[in-house]
């Protein structure tokens, strides 16, 4: 069966869309993703955008589902790399992605998630000493 | 009305809905959409070709090339599925009788120019939409 591969960095999960998905791939994604942070106690999830040239509302879902399921298990979601007339196009259609993090690149993607979880860890344990 | 060229395909499968992304990007790009135009036509086409494939249980795609007086990309979704009772209640935002988000129908509404539809209950449904250059 066909899937989109899921990379694990440290703390984090890597996902980078590359085919026009059909909806049982998009299905496929978010059940394998939800499974993976759970076994991996990952903090965070990256996901990469910048090759799909449509978000339908079938995939701005599954974006919204991951974001919340990922929160339900303790890791923040990101997706980055969203084309400008992706962008036009999903306002207009009526969603706006409330819930689900953005970045315009990876390396923004991967700030935003690297600085919520030392806010994360501050808040647990406190304050490091500079 | 100047038709070019029409050319009919099945949404009898999920992967046909990908195939009629594929052929709305195509002829969009070929008659010269800009970008933005281009990913609004096809959006709607995606939603569309679900809704035809989910509620009218498959049916065909039509892509209508025009040209002249105005250049555009006219779509005719057909199904024999049970049709729409009430078309209003359909096109509203956030109304579904799936599981989806109810902004199929509504949505491919505002990314095209003109939108049109035609259903019987018992009979099917037929959505025709078509973006002006």
């Amino acid at each position: 069966m066909e899937r989109i591969p899921i990379l694990r960095m440290g703390e984090y999960l890597l996902v980078t869309i590359q085919v026009d998905m059909h909806d049982r791939l998009a299905m496929t994604l978010q059940d394998d993703l939800t499974n993976r942070i759970s076994e991996t106690g990952a903090k965070g999830v990256l996901i990469d955008i910048s090759s799909l040239e449509i978000v339908d509302s079938f995939i701005g879902r599954m974006l919204g589902n991951i974001a919340s399921m990922s929160r339900v298990l303790d890791a923040d979601t990101v997706v980055v790399g969203m084309r400008p007339a992706v962008a036009i196009t999903l306002v207009e259609l009526g969603m706006s992605l409330t819930g689900v993090r953005t970045a315009l690149n990876v390396d923004a993607g991967m700030d935003l998630l690297r600085n919520s979880l030392d806010a994360r860890k501050d808040a647990l344990y406190g304050s490091r000493i500079q | 009305m100047a038709v070019v060229s029409s050319e009919a395909t099945a949404v009898a499968t999920e992967s046909d809905i990908v195939t009629v992304r594929r052929l709305v990007r195509e002829a969009s790009a070929k008659l010269g959409f800009s970008l933005v135009d281009q990913t609004k036509v096809v959006t709607a086409a995606s939603e569309l070709a679900r809704n035809t494939l989910i509620h009218g249980k498959g049916g065909e795609m039509e892509l209508i090339t025009l040209n002249g007086p105005r250049v555009g990309l006219r779509l005719k979704f057909h199904d024999h599925g049970p049709g729409i009772r009430d078309i209003q209640l359909a096109l509203r935002d956030g109304f579904t009788t799936g599981s989806g988000l109810g902004l199929g129908l509504g949505g491919a509404k505002r990314l095209v120019n003109e939108f049109e539809i035609n259903s019987q209950p018992g009979e099917g449904t037929t959505v025709t939409v078509t973006r002006w250059k």
